[in-house]
Formats: C-alpha cells, structure tokens, sequence
C-alpha cells in the first residue's frame, strides 16, 4: 500500500476470532504514536468545514493541533467546552457523515478525511479531570430533566455548568438511555457509558432512578415543582412489522433482543438472571444499526446462521459502513431486496421459517430512495428458528396520556420550535429522538445544547 | 429511595406475602396496576401486581415458581432490594356496573383484592368466587368476606369450600342470577374458560394479563398479545383487557418461551443454595 503512506492511521481492531466469543470492544484505539500520526494529517486549513459540520460544533482543528502537539489537556479543554460525552461521541458519531465527510482532504484525491472521531476517542480515553468552569449552581432556578439519554445529559451539563440546579429522571436503574440498553458492549463499552454518563454528578447533577415521568410520577408535579422541564425520553417504542405470525415464540423486537443483553447482562445467564433466546438459524430485518448491533449480538450469543433480510439494496441501507463490515467479517449474511411476508409457526407455536418475497426497485419514495416492490409469484420460504426485527422506532405511548396539554405531532412525537426546543408548554422543552424519530447519539445531543440555551434564557427572563 | 423489605410473612408452602418501603408508589397506585421490582444487581425485571399500599409501604404477593421468586422468599426482613418501579400500567376501569362476579384463581386471588374492594364501595353487589389447589393456598379470605356480597369458595381437592373449578361455581351461580360483568384473574387457563363462559353469555369480562415482560413501559414488546386481531402490549395497553377477545392460546404458548432457561436457573439455583422444599 506504497501509495497510501499519507492516508489515514487505520484503526486496530480485535481479532475475529476473538470478537465471536466476547463482547469486548471491536475497534480497540488510537495509541499515542498513531495519534499523533493521525492529527499531523490535518492540514489546518482556515475554512474549517468539519467544525460546522459537527452538529456541536466542537472546534476540531484545535484540538487537533493539541494531540499533534502533545498537548493533551488542552486538547479535552476544547472538546469538553462543546460536548460533555467525548468517549461516546468518537465511538458512536457517523462521522462519516458529518465533520469528516466534509473535511477539506476527502476532496483530494487519493487522501481520506482525517479520523477525527478517533481522535475525538482517543482524547476522551485519557480521561483528564476537567476543572469545572466557574462555582455551581450559583442560580436558584431548577430543572427537571426527563430521561437519562444522550439529549438529557446534554442539558442537564450544559445547565448545570451555567449554575443552574438540574436533576434527572431516568427510567431504569442507571444512567445512559439507548448508549446502555441499545448498543452492545462491543461498540460502546458499558463502563465508557456508566463513568461519562454519571460523571455529570461532579458538576451537581442530581440523578432521580427507576421514575417514569408520566406513570409513576405525574408529569404535572414535575411542572410544578420545577422552574423548567426537558423532555427527551428517546422514542421508545418498537415498531413491529405486524406480518402474520408475528406473535409467534422466538420472534423478538431488537429493542427486547438488546434490552436483555446489554442492559440486564443476559449475555452472562444465568450468573445474571434474565435470560435469552438464541437459536440456530436467525433472520434479523432491517438495515440499520440496530440491524447490525443485533445482528452481531446473535452471533456472539452462539447463533451459527444470521441473515440479515432487507426490501432494498446495499446502496440504501441506512446503517454506517464501519458497522457493516465489521458484520461481514464476523459472518454474518445479507440477504437484500427480500421482505418477509409470514412467520410460520410449528406445533408449539415456535417459528420455524420465514416466508419472503423478492423485491424490486421502483421510482424513488418520498425519502428519495428507491421503492421496493414486490416481485410477483417470488415468494420462497427460509428455514429460520428466531427472527429479531430490527425496523425502526415508534413514538412512546406514554405520550400520549402521561403528558395532558403536551401536543404531539400526527405520528405522536412531541412538536417543538425547532430552533429553541420549545413545546407548546410555557416552560417545557424537548429534544432527541421524541421529537425526530430515530436519530442519531449526536443529533439527540445537538438538540439538548440548543434546548440547554434557550431554557437558560427562559430562566433568565423569569 | 429506600425499597427495602419492611415485612415478610409466609401464607402457605411457596406463598410469600411481603410489604416494600415507597415512597411514591402509594400516593399514586390505583387499582388493577403493578410494579416491577429487581432483587439485586444481577437481578431480573419482575413484574408483580400490587395488592395493597399504605403510606410509605406496598405489599405484594409473590408465588416461587422460578430462581427469582424463590430467591425473593429467601430474603430476610431488612434487605434492601436493587430496584422497586411503579405503578405501572393502567387501573381497572371501577364503576356501577350493577352485579359484578369476580374470579380469583390461585395467587390471582391477591391481585383482584384491590379491584374487588374498588367494585364495592363503586356501590357494586359483588360476588366473588375464589379457587385454589387447596385450602392453604385460598388466602385473603377474609378481606373478600367483608367486601362481597357473596363469597364462594371451590377447591381442587375439596378441602375448603366446594370441591371443583371456579368455572363450575360460575355456571350454577349463571343459572341463578344475572352477572352485568365479569373480572377474572389467575392463571391463563383458568382466564381462558373463564372468558369462554362470558362469550358464550355476552357477559363482558375484564381478565389481568401477566405475559412476559421485560421494561414494563411500553418499551421492547416482550409483552404483546393478540386482542381483537390486533397486537396490544400488555404493559402499557393493559394489563387488563375483555378476555373475550384475547387469542388464549398463542398467549399461553408465549408464557412458555423462556421455559427451558427458567428451568435451568431455578436447578443451578437449587445446587447452590440446596433443597427448597421447605420455603
Ligand atoms: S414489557 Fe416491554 S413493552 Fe411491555
């Protein structure tokens, strides 16, 4: 690879071999000599494109310049002024679809963009004591903040650095939302989630577990013993494909699939008491990351065939390309432009194979990807034990009678201002994947420091 | 918070009563809803209903049927416990109906107290017929003679009551009377006859689900049934629903999908603590 001297440090990954038989970490980490290698590839050019296309807006090229120089507790100075979950961020970011896709050596040739989110990793990994800006909670204005999620720790650090007095409602039992019960430990180990997610207490944050806003607590007395509310609660339903046969035994939602391993550790029953099915041949629907997490959990857990089955083409699949090759490398198999039609059961209402059409591309939809359509007379049968849908996300029904006043839009997410965050509430604010759908780590986070702003400035003009 | 076990009694061979430390469960749980508690750190979700509160404290009722329950019935008075969350799920619907029936079979007994008591002082007349294995196994017997209007009691092997199934207690007392509604919680097979008997009379019947569940809010789905053709997730939607319209038989299938694991937990278990004959 003579020619690619220049290009980016590729980053060291754990053996396959290995990987099938743990949950430990993938994608293992920059040393420093690669750090350094990598952050002298920046050009730090004056436009600075990557910094706008960070949905935080963290000043890249600086920190950049920091690693480069050794400068390390300079370099987690800047990234912490604009995100409070480095370690998460440089692991689970697209990247590739953000500050790097627009960096300004992709569009020379022969030259990758530098690895910024490794970089971004490899900074928050050292794991530097930051010194809090100013004393805390120098305003007596408090607010609640429900869900403990990527949006919510946003805000509630954003706030609390501003003085604000800030606690969070968090449904289960630790802090994280979808970083601990949606991505497997081997993308984003629990430890990296546990320590950054509650190292917000240092700055004051006050943690309120196991409270479901809107069930076991009215969201009304939340109201009125706050100055101010954020509601960022994750979408929170699984949607479910509904074909024929789908309440057969061993057809799971990836949301109760991964909830069981990576939240309740049902990878390690039964030392751990909640349990897991895996069976032989498993089909998981879908192509996005969730696809991917469950898909590759299913092979760590013993499954020996794991299909992914998805109505479009490897072009329109919506998860990240790193997470997709690593899922070839772990074996896993695609099967593009199948849908299932049925779920076909045996006699103890266990399902036993799976009924498929193929597809076609017709004309692009209103998401501007090609349709699928079903080719006529195509159907065959797979031979599958287990069947994770992995196909998105529905609104949270709790929504829908647990927050009286709130208005949500036709799909049942909460509306906002989408500049401020604001519901139609006095005082109620909300962000992350309840107001987008399913979105990205980064973009619930984008939401919380916008909504951090203007609670800040609703507070200030009480 | 504290969720620490306050009081523990033993009902019967495997029948554990126990009253938990809350401190917001009390002021907001109504009738017909549950909570979800976890032992210890490596501990499951376990969905139970709550049976009663009373300032700072909540009782439940808990059957060993698995390595948790047994685990739970083994727990000195004093332990805290990882995780206590609710109420969760939605309360019975409690009004006049007129004459109500309700049914509890075995440890169903337990949740149906709430909802019996609510029925009554809704100004209901209130039958309730109650069925277990055996007499040590029909409890609360005493909290549903003050509250019902009629309380009849049926046993499996005759030793308290009338010898036979609830069912059986409802066709005769269907001959006599007119029931407005139905309620009827215990085991799935016993809610299936039960909702079998209502269809046939056009009587509507409340029935509690307790499918699988793992987050209890509506989260993962572990928890769906098929009523009326369409999926409902018990946790959220329910717990209770019309049993006429509940599909009985994929719904008790379900309950067995974890069964081979349960089995092997509770024997691991059994290993390290030995014999639980006694519990
Ligand atoms: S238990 Fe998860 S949705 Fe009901």
């Amino acid at each position: 690879m003579g020619v690619r001297i220049a290009d980016r440090v590729g980053m060291p990954e754990l053996d396959v071999n290995r990987r099938l038989k743990s949950f430990e970490e993938v994608a293992t980490g920059y040393t420093e000599e690669m750090a350094i290698a990598e952050a002298s590839r920046c050009l730090q050019c004056p436009t600075k494109p990557c910094v706008s296309g960070c949905p935080v807006g963290i000043d890249i090229p600086t920190f950049i310049k920091d690693v480069k120089n050794r400068n390390y507790e300079s370099a987690s100075r800047t990234i912490f002024a604009s995100n409070n979950l480095p370690r998460i961020c440089g692991r689970v970011c697209p990247q590739e679809k953000q500050c790097e896709a627009v960096c300004v050596l992709s569009k020379m040739k022969d030259k990758e963009p530098v690895a910024i989110g490794r970089l971004e990793r490899f900074v928050g990994d050292l794991q530097i004591e930051r010194e809090m800006p100013g004393s805390l909670q120098t305003s007596k204005r408090r607010v609640a903040v429900v869900g403990g999620g990527p949006a919510g720790i946003t805000v509630a650090a954003d706030l609390a650095t501003k003085g604000y007095r800030v606690t969070i409602y968090e449904a289960f039992h630790t802090m994280g939302g979808v970083l601990v019960y949606g991505i497997p430990a081997f993308r984003l180990p629990k430890d990296t989630v546990v320590d950054e997610a509650e190292g917000i207490a240092s700055m004051g944050v006050e943690f309120v577990r196991s409270q479901v806003i809107g069930r076991t607590l009215p969201f009304q007395e939340i109201r009125d013993d706050y100055d101010a509310v954020f509601i960022g609660i994750g979408a929170g339903a699984p949607r479910l494909s509904g074909v024929p046969g789908s309440n057969l035994n061993n057809v799971f939602s990836a949301s109760e699939f991964l909830t069981r391993v990576n939240l309740l550790n049902a990878w390690q029953f039964p030392e751990y008491d909640t349990p897991v099915v895996v069976k032989r041949n498993v089909a998981v629907i879908g192509a996005g990351n969730v696809t991917m997490d469950a898909a590759r959990t299913a092979k760590r857990l013993g499954a020996e065939n794991v299909t992914v089955v998805y109505r479009r083409s490897e072009q329109e699949m919506p998860a990240r390309r790193e997470e997709y090759l690593h899922a070839i490398e772990e074996g896993i198999d695609f099967k593009w432009l199948t849908l299932p039609t049925e779920y076909i059961g045996d006699i103890n209402n266990n399902v036993s194979a799976m009924r498929c059409a193929r597809m076609e591309l017709g004309p692009p939809d209103e998401s501007g990807r090609r349709r699928p359509e079903k080719v006529d007379g195509s159907e065959f049968d797979m031979e599958i034990e287990m069947v994770i849908e992995a196909i998105g996300q529905k609104a949270n029904t709790v929504l829908r009678y647990g927050f009286p006043g709130l208005e949500l839009n036709p799909w049942g997410f909460i509306k906002t201002v989408e500049e401020t965050g604001l519901t139609n509430l006095e005082g109620v604010y909300a962000g992350g994947d309840i107001v987008t759908g399913a979105a990205t780590v980064i973009e619930a986070m984008g939401a919380g420091k916008k909504a951090a702003e203007s609670i800040s400035k609703y507070l200030d003009s009480l | 918070m504290s969720h620490k076990i306050l009081a523990k009694r033993r009902l019967s061979p495997r029948l554990y009563e126990f009253w938990l430390a809350s401190e917001t469960i009390p002021k907001y749980a109504k009738p017909g809803q549950f909570l979800i508690i976890r032992i210890d750190k490596k501990g499951e979700r376990i969905p139970l209903t709550i049976v009663e509160t009373s300032q700072g404290k909540v009782k439940i009722i808990v059957k060993c049927i698995g390595k948790s329950t047994f685990q739970l019935a083994m727990l000195d008075e004093g332990t805290e416990l990882a995780e206590v969350v609710g109420p969760l799920g939605n309360s019975s619907d409690i009004r006049d109906y007129g004459h109500v029936c309700v049914i509890g079979g075995g440890v169903g007994i337990a949740p149906l107290l709430p909802t019996a008591r609510a029925l009554s002082a809704a100004g209901n007349t209130v039958t309730s017929i109650l069925g277990a294995a055996s007499s040590e196994q029909l409890i609360l017997l005493e909290e549903f003679e003050e509250l019902s209007d009629d309380l009849i009691l049926m046993t499996d092997d005759g030793s308290a009551g009338k010898k036979g199934l609830v069912t059986d207690a409802l066709e005769s007392l269907l001959e006599e009377k007119k029931v407005d509604q139905l309620w009827a919680i215990g085991p799935a097979v016993m809610m299936k006859f039960v909702s079998a008997i209502a269809a046939d009379r056009d009587i509507p019947c409340w029935v509690s689900l307790n499918t699988i569940m793992v987050d209890g809010t509506g989260m993962c789905g572990a928890c769906r049934a098929e009523v009326n053709g369409e999926i409902r997730f018990a946790c959220v939607d329910g717990p209770e629903f019309d049993g006429r319209n509940v599909n009985w038989n994929e719904l008790i299938k379900r309950q067995f999908q974890y069964a081979d694991l349960e089995s092997a937990a509770l024997k691991r278990f059994e290993e390290e603590v030995g014999d639980l004959s006694w519990v």
